[in-house]
């Protein structure tokens, strides 16, 4: 069992990190919300998480330190590409029936996932009657997606990702490259609202087509698992689409009939007819 | 282990895994009485590969972890490809796509050190062949808790950085062939 004193540290510290500041991981999976708060500690010189919870409460410039270690996602540019090819070919085509869309990627960090849909809905023509909300926790995680710049020894993966997912374009017609980054175009942007919104603590915003949360949820303990896609089961319209990552799945989840299997083997959701 | 019965066995294994594991998870009963989480080192784009591969060859129940599910006894997880695998306290597995460490994820490392957290004394920690120090962290965090510690012997490993690395940072690790950790699991988990 671990260290009962470094419990007791960890519960303390995120009870402070929600009182003092409402950013709310209490019902985050134990183990890897402990292995990015040991990386904290030991890469910001403290010696327990007490002498940590002293600063987080006293100094202002902490929080966004630790939100740093907390909030990181790693994603790429059409991650899983059977993932977008299915999407492309057998969403789409229902998309295609609604005169507007909406689509949420809910947790959308630095906005790999984002851009992906983006440059696919121009390659399929919706991206014009579509608003794309694109949310996360992290202000700094939201700034780095609303500038859309990439570091070029990603682009590589993305490229070949792109294309594996039947990309209609070059990847290389959407950024400019610029002192070793990739600066995605900003018309990329006109039409998504990027947005402070919590799966955790804060409600439905709107009626969605589409939402898109991948590989966020695996951070959470099943209580918050099950807040979440109660979330997205009420911002869906019916036969809305519901995509998640590809270890993640429903079957676990107090809502899951709420949904039937569209694709199962690549976790899109149907939300049902009530 | 002071003679506490364990909760779980955890094995990382990267160049030369498949020979490696091929020689230990087919002696395994199909009642082994402990679950068996396994990181092996492949890219993220190998979908699906070992779990047929080995279910082909084993008595075991033989899957890819799945985030959330109960770690049960008589079965063997992989992580699945571009994933960590950890072990959680109250006995079921997730998973988490936070970056590589020591360019790799899965990372033993992750798993490890999970299951030195979830399982404390009650976990036996096996690392075999590699080409990486990936899992000598992981493996020291085993030690600590009081968990058993294994490393396959350096001398017969397809590649022997992974099994020496481990033995730098846990000297205390017992060193093994393949075929006496197979007969030590056999012993110290009867089914």
């Amino acid at each position: 069992m671990s260290d009962i004193i470094e419990d007791i540290e960890i519960r303390l510290l995120l009870e402070a990190l929600y009182q003092r500041f409402h950013y709310d991981f209490r019902d985050y999976a134990q183990a890897s919300i402990r292995r990015r708060l040991r990386q904290a500690r030991d890469q910001m010189g403290f010696a327990n998480f007490s002498a940590l919870q002293e600063h987080l409460l006293h100094d202002d410039d902490m929080l966004p330190r630790l939100l740093g270690y907390l909030t990181v996602q790693v994603s790429e540019m059409f991650r899983d590409p059977s993932f977008f090819r299915t999407i492309r070919e057998k969403v789409v085509p229902h998309l295609r029936t609604y005169p507007s869309l909406k689509l949420w990627v809910a947790g959308c960090s630095a906005g790999e996932e984002l851009y992906s849909y983006v440059i696919l809905f121009r390659e399929e023509g919706l991206e014009d009657r579509t608003l794309f909300y694109a949310t996360d926790i992290s202000e700094e995680a939201l700034a780095a997606a609303s500038r859309g710049i990439y570091s070029l020894d990603r682009i590589r993966t993305f490229t070949e990702n792109h294309r594996a997912s039947g990309g209609k374009s070059s990847l290389s017609d959407y950024y400019t490259s610029a002192y070793g980054n990739a600066v995605f175009d900003k018309s990329l942007r006109d039409r998504v609202v990027f947005s402070d919104h919590s799966l955790v603590t804060d409600a439905v915003f709107g009626e969605m087509q589409l939402v898109s949360c991948r590989n966020v949820m695996i951070y959470f303990n099943r209580d918050l698992q099950d807040r979440a896609i109660g979330l997205f089961s009420d911002s869906l319209m019916r036969n809305g689409f519901l995509a998640l990552g590809s270890k993640e799945n429903l079957r676990f989840s107090r809502h899951a009939d709420a949904f039937a299997d569209f694709v199962r083997e690549e976790k899109i959701y149907q939300r049902r007819e009530q | 282990m002071n003679g506490v019965s364990p909760r779980a066995v955890v094995i990382g294994a990267s160049a030369g895994a498949l020979q490696a594991l091929s020689q230990i998870l087919p002696e395994l009963p199909s009642d082994f009485p402990v679950p068996v989480l396994i990181v092996v080192h492949i890219p993220a784009d190998r979908r699906n590969m070992l779990a047929p591969l080995f279910q082909a060859k084993c008595r075991m129940l033989v899957r890819e972890a799945e985030d959330k599910e109960p770690a049960m006894a008589g079965t063997i997880y992989f992580a699945p490809p571009g994933y960590h695998l950890l072990a959680e306290a109250d006995g079921t597995l997730s998973l988490s796509s936070d970056e590589e460490v020591l360019y790799s994820r899965p990372s033993v490392d992750v798993l490890f050190e999970s299951a030195a957290d979830a399982y404390g004394s009650n976990v036996i920690g096996i690392i075999l062949t590699g080409a990486n120090p990936d899992g000598a962290q992981g493996l020291r965090a085993i030690g600590e808790a009081g968990g058993s510690a294994i490393v396959e012997d350096p001398a017969g490993a397809y590649a022997d950085t992974m099994p020496e690395e481990a033995l730098k940072a846990c000297p205390t690790a017992q060193v093994m062939t393949l075929g006496e950790i197979a007969a030590h699991l056999l012993k110290v988990c009867p089914a």
